[in-house]
């Protein structure tokens, strides 16, 4: 028996939590979420270097909050996301049982916040080498190039929404792309529907992406989704001195009034 | 009609495509892009990529697309008036190497649209389409075409159907009237089969996993398990991606896009999994929660559409089951489904 | 392809405007083209898609009974994208309209019996073509009762025919406000529908019941009209989901195996109550 079902079967016992969410083995080679509540699902936990999902989106799930008190399998980004919600008041300090999977594939338990943040001052939080390279390819692209290389993969979108579903951030019960009183982005998947959405969605996480690439993952499409927003976390770093997902308490860049931001912006 | 078979060289493939072209024939086809397989228009055959497994998204969009225009009006000082969209604007389509699953899957498609009174938008499209479907040598995991009545080979609703039956040789099943015209048009490419071909030597094997009747029941007497609708779900993240792929999905939108004198309503793909799917403008939501939304989808397709328009909503096709980005596997789900004791 | 576009509205212009109550509004609407309106009929219980055009469609019930000819009336509440811009419009504009879609009433099956409406706040409208249906061949039909409640008096839709109806000797009207909406010269009743209806002790026998109201109204009416001894089949309502097409195509509006806008929007209280609850 794995130390993590040792853990989770403990926490279930002792009704620290009701239901864990982790990992299991899916279809083909696929690893998928679990929600661990019973004996039976404790011995489906598996814990491997293809478990790479960020689960905290499903911490905001209407029907995955109702099992009660949670624990969670966290990787580096997960963390950063549970630190981006509550920053955003989402989650309260202690509300969720949060199990970091190290390397070496020892487990590593946080119980509030604080001991979140100390971990991440000491950890490795940048995007991979290779996704770092397209951003250097974009970045080095004219803007006529990377407008577009950007049209040509927003062709390829069929706003199945995969992306906002599956990112930990895009928990807004209604989304400007929802509303419709007025009708700020158009429904339809055509050329401006698809370019105002990708757009929308990528400044409203500006500064709140925490580079987890659950959206280029979940898209059907095979759209580099998170080269959109990871685009956005250097200028936001260089600007406003803020990393998304680093401290509970922090406050949001963009809607912070610092008397010695810079205006550098306004031409 | 009965069926005729003929033999097709692929060394000559490319010269039947041209055929098609010359003739001013749009031709569909699946071609690569990066690891995404779409369906869309080719000029020649080097573009077509016919040795994948399945396109992306399922050949609907050829009579159903994401987005398309059911009206177009002018907004005048006099008056609104409406301008018709002409159905006579679509133009005769060849639907070359998609998949039986695709072919078969329009009879959902002709169903829907097809019950009175009738959507000339779909039947127009479909009617101008001939299908010519390359029947599977290979099949994977999420593959489970036979266990709904479909198969590797299954010709129903395809026009021509091809087969490799050897490195240099094309079985062509020509199906159908529409087909019989068509292949009429390259008959100088064809030869006479001999009639002991046996085809399903040449077809992946997919093994039958549930039986469909028995799905269908139980689905229909599901509804109220709402603890079994609970567990399939709670990974489900409620984006439309399996329904936006799927050959059979048919859920539309409208919308309407103008500026200050023209404009048109147009009718736009849509999904059960969405959450503003049924919401009321009130707030009330008669399927509030994901759950609800995931019973409508497996219940619209082996429940309702069974009982009400006589098919199963559902080709096998496992597109859904391959794009979810979280695993929702529709066969294993269907397998559960079907192996429970209703109590 | 006039015929063949099935998402295709006739033209119709606002004839008249009449303001009911806060936020809802009636209007008379004309077909644009004589022929389109000569040929068009309906029957009570019908509804249809009414455009704006830039905003969409929106689902009404035909709040103007089948019996009169040559026009057709909606009445809506001001909620949400289209009924917003359809406030704002003018007498003269333009809108669209698709329909007749759905079931109908069958009020040629309720010859020789009683009948009582019941109805609540913005439920009127849809019941007000049937009461006006059977009023316009009044002889068919033995009593014929109407309770009305809205929230307040101000929220009393169709004013006018409430007087009218109050009036009619061959009609008994009971209208109520809920407590607290009531006004000081108020002269109806004071108190939630089904309470009402309880004290007005109603005779089931050869009577049918057609409720229309919110859902909470729903809800506590049935089981009044259970008490009195109505079955299941003499009680009729009317359903309303969300809907786009109107046709059974769209895939959103139904309950179970069944299409609000194609099997219903019309149900008796046993077909009701083989429904799943998804309404």
């Amino acid at each position: 028996m794995s130390d993590l079902i040792k853990k989770v079967t403990a926490l279930l016992n002792d009704k620290t939590i009701n239901a864990f969410i982790g990992y299991e083995k899916g279809s083909a080679n696929r690893i998928r979420a679990i929600f661990v509540r019973t004996e039976d699902q404790v011995q489906k936990l598996i814990l491997n270097a293809s478990c790479t999902q960020n689960l905290t989106g499903y911490l905001m799930k209407h029907e995955v909050k109702k099992l009660g008190k949670l624990g969670i399998l966290a990787n580096v980004a997960a963390l950063r996301s549970i630190m981006q919600l509550a920053s955003e008041f989402q989650i309260k300090d202690g509300e969720v049982y949060v199990l970091f999977a190290n390397a070496d594939g020892s487990l590593t338990e946080f119980t509030d916040f604080k001991s979140i943040e100390t971990f991440l001052q000491t950890t490795d939080t940048g995007i991979k080498s290779e996704e770092q390279e397209m951003i250097a390819k974009l970045e080095a692209m004219t803007v006529n190039e990377r407008w577009l290389f950007w049209n040509k993969e927003f062709e390829k979108c069929i706003k199945c929404y995969a992306c906002r579903a599956a990112c930990p951030m895009c928990y807004c019960h209604r989304c400007t792309t929802d509303v419709n009183q007025p009708q700020w982005i158009p429904v339809a998947s055509h050329e401006l529907g698809n370019l105002d959405y990708h757009l929308m969605r990528a400044m409203h996480l500006a500064g709140r992406c925490v580079n987890c690439g659950e959206c280029a993952t979940a898209c059907p499409m095979d759209i580099p989704l998170n080269l959109l927003t990871y685009q956005l976390i250097s200028p936001i770093k260089a600007t406003f001195d803020a990393t998304a997902g680093m401290k509970a308490d922090a406050m949001y860049a963009l809607s912070t009034y610092k008397p010695d931001d810079k205006e550098n912006f306004i031409i | 009609m009965e069926k005729q078979l003929k033999i097709l060289k692929y060394s000559d493939l490319s010269k039947l495509i041209e055929k098609f072209r010359s003739q001013g024939y749009p031709v569909l086809a699946p071609v690569r892009k990066g690891k995404v397989v779409e369906i869309e228009q080719v000029q020649s055959l080097d573009e077509i990529a016919l040795d994948v497994l399945l396109s992306t998204q399922s050949a609907k969009k050829a009579a159903f697309p994401k987005v398309e225009k059911v009206l177009e009006y002018t907004l005048e000082k006099s008056g609104t008036k409406q301008f018709p969209v002409d159905p006579a604007d679509y133009k005769e389509t060849i639907l070359f190497g998609v998949r039986p699953c695709d072919a078969s899957g329009f009879k959902s498609l002709d169903a829907i649209f097809g019950e009175e009174p009738k959507d000339q938008f779909y039947l127009e499209k479909k009617g101008k389409s001939t299908i010519i479907s390359f029947s599977c040598p290979v099949a994977d995991e999420y593959c489970f075409c036979t266990s709904v009545g479909g198969g590797p080979g299954n010709t129903a609703g395809s026009d021509l159907q091809f087969t490799g039956i050897s490195k240099e040789e094309i079985l062509v099943e020509i199906l159908t009237e529409k087909g019989e015209k068509l292949a009429a048009t390259f008959a100088d490419l064809l030869t006479d089969a001999g009639k002991d071909i046996d085809k399903s030597k040449f077809l992946a094997d997919v093994k039958v996993v549930f039986d469909v009747d028995g799905v269908v029941e139980k689905t229909t007497a599901s509804f109220n398990n709402t603890a079994l609708w609970l567990e399939q779900s709670l990974r489900c993240i409620g984006c439309g991606a399996c329904a936006f792929v799927c050959p059979t999905c048919a859920c539309f939108d409208f919308q309407d896009e103008q500026n200050t004198k023209k404009g048109v309503r147009l009718r736009l793909w849509d999904s059960c999994g969405f959450s503003l799917f049924t919401l009321h403008t009130s707030g009330h939501n008669p399927r509030e929660v994901q759950s609800q939304r995931w019973r409508q989808r497996i219940m619209h397709k082996f429940a309702y559409m069974p009982e009400q328009l006589h098919v199963v909503g559902c080709e096998g096709c496992g597109r859904c089951s391959r794009a979810c980005p979280v695993d929702m596997n529709i066969k294993e789900h269907l397998t559960a489904i079907g192996e429970k004791v209703i109590v | 392809m006039d015929q063949q576009n099935i998402y295709q509205p006739y033209l119709m212009e606002i004839e008249k405007i009449t303001e009911e109550a806060p936020m809802v509004k009636t209007f008379r609407l004309k077909f644009k083209n004589e022929e389109e309106g000569n040929n068009f009929s309906f029957h009570t219980g019908q509804f249809g898609e009414y455009s704006v055009f830039g905003e969409g469609e929106v689902t009404f019930c035909v709040a103007s009974p089948h019996t009169r000819k040559g026009y057709i009336e909606c009445t809506f509440r001001e909620a949400g994208r289209v009924t917003s811009e359809l406030a704002s419009l003018n007498e003269g504009d333009t809108i669209g309209f698709r329909g007749p879609y759905g079931n109908i009433f069958p009020i040629d099956d309720w010859k020789g019996k009683s009948l009582l409406f019941i109805a609540g706040g913005i439920a009127l409208p849809p019941m007000r073509s049937v009461i006006w249906s059977c009023l316009d061949k009044r002889d068919q039909f033995k009593d014929i009762t109407i309770l009305y409640g809205a929230k307040s008096v101000a929220d009393l839709v169709y004013k006018d025919e409430l007087a009218e109806w109050k009036e009619r000797p061959d009609v008994k009207l009971v209208t109520t406000v809920d407590p607290g909406g009531e006004t000081p010269d108020w002269k109806g009743e004071v108190g939630f529908v089904p309470t009402i209806l309880d004290r007005m002790t109603p005779i089931s026998e050869n009577t049918i019941a057609i409720v229309c109201g919110p859902p909470v109204m729903i809800k506590f009416t049935f089981p009044i009209l259970e008490k009195y001894g109505f079955a299941d089949g003499q009680v009729y309502t009317t359903l309303e989901n969300r809907m786009k097409c109107g046709l059974g195509k769209c895939g959103r509006c139904n309950v179970g195996k069944v299409f609000v806008c194609k099997d219903g929007p019309v149900f008796t209280r046993t077909q009701l109550k083989e429904l799943p609850d998804e309404y």
